[in-house]
């Protein structure tokens, strides 16, 4: 029965998990629309679940506590994707704009 | 056997890549959510690839099924009437691009590369390795793991609550579906506005009172 632990090396998997999670750090950083910052969130979060689960099944795969990390930060992004849309909802009904930028009444 | 399943990471992790780049840097932020979808999908396949079903399942029903659908519906409530020709990264972006750039190339690459991951020796051949699956992971929610579990769900409730509280329309502000009494009564109340007939005098006098006020000032 041939697995991925000998046909892919776990530095490979780490390596696409890391840059993952750089392009989702370079979407939240860069977009001026703030779903756009919430989508490079999610491609964050799902990195870190990628990096939870290869270290599961490379290192430890008959211990069950990296695949349910992974769910319960999978649970928590959930959460955090309906609150920042209702928030983002929320901003658009006040002032009209999702633009990161032009929210700014907390600018000192 | 091993080759295919290489070339099966290679081609999931060049699908997981290129729509994640796509997704960050497309200006119609409705393709950026498509190619957000794409990329769940590839993340998915590549846990199904290591043998993590249940997470697999778990990634296409939550990511691909909700939480794309409410990425979807925030965009279709917000969009901005602009359109998409203005700009979409902020002016320093090219300094957004550095950090992450810097580290990967500098932090994440080379540390994952040089550590010594002292990987457990594979299973005796002929036997199956042992692999948790969802028969493990159902058993551990219900006994190790059962306070996080609780914890969780309430999350998943305050979550709720607070989205709707967050937003929720106040009533006044709200258009409200009138019943039929009050289409009737509003019906009558027009008819009755419109019986006295429409005099033009009075609007032309209006103008050309305006007009005047108009010149004289």
């Amino acid at each position: 029965m041939p697995s991925m632990t000998e046909a892919v090396p776990l530095p490979w998997v780490l390596t696409l998990a890391g840059a993952l999670f750089c392009v989702g750090l370079f979407g939240a950083l860069s977009r001026r629309n703030t779903v756009g910052i919430l989508l490079g969130i999610e491609l964050m979060l799902n990195a870190v679940n990628i990096n939870l689960v290869a270290f599961w099944r490379y290192l430890e795969p008959n211990v069950v506590a990296g695949q349910t990390f992974a769910l319960f930060v999978i649970t928590v992004a959930a959460a955090e994707a309906a609150v920042g849309l209702a928030m983002i909802i929320a901003i658009y009904r006040a002032r009209q704009t999702v633009n990161a930028d032009e929210v700014d009444s907390l600018r000192g | 056997m091993n080759t295919l399943i290489t070339i099966l990471f290679l081609i999931f992790a060049a699908l997981i890549l290129t729509s994640a780049i796509m997704t960050v840097t497309v200006k119609n932020i409705v393709h950026a959510a498509l190619w957000l979808i794409s990329s769940f999908f590839g993340v998915g396949a590549l846990y199904l690839l290591m043998e993590a079903e249940f997470l697999g399942v778990a990634q296409v029903l939550i990511y691909v099924g909700a939480v794309s659908i409410l990425i979807l519906f925030a965009i279709m409530l917000t969009r901005d009437l602009e359109g998409s020709q203005n700009r979409q990264l902020t002016p320093r972006w090219w300094i957004a691009l550095i950090v992450p750039a810097a580290l990967f190339g500098l932090l994440i690459v080379p540390t994952v590369m040089t550590h010594d991951w002292r990987l457990p020796p594979p299973p005796p051949a002929g036997q199956p390795p042992a692999i948790s699956g969802a028969q493990q992971i159902g058993t551990a929610f219900m006994r190790e793991y059962f306070l996080p579990f609780e914890v969780a769900a309430i999350l998943l409730t305050v979550a709720m609550i607070g989205a709707i509280v967050v937003a929720f329309e106040e009533r006044e502000r709200r258009r409200r579906v009138l019943t039929l009494a009050e289409r009737v009564r509003l019906r009558q109340r027009q008819q009755q506005r419109q019986q006295p007939a429409p005099r033009p005098e009075p609007a032309a006098t209006a103008v050309q009172t305006s007009e005047a006020t108009g010149g004289e000032t």
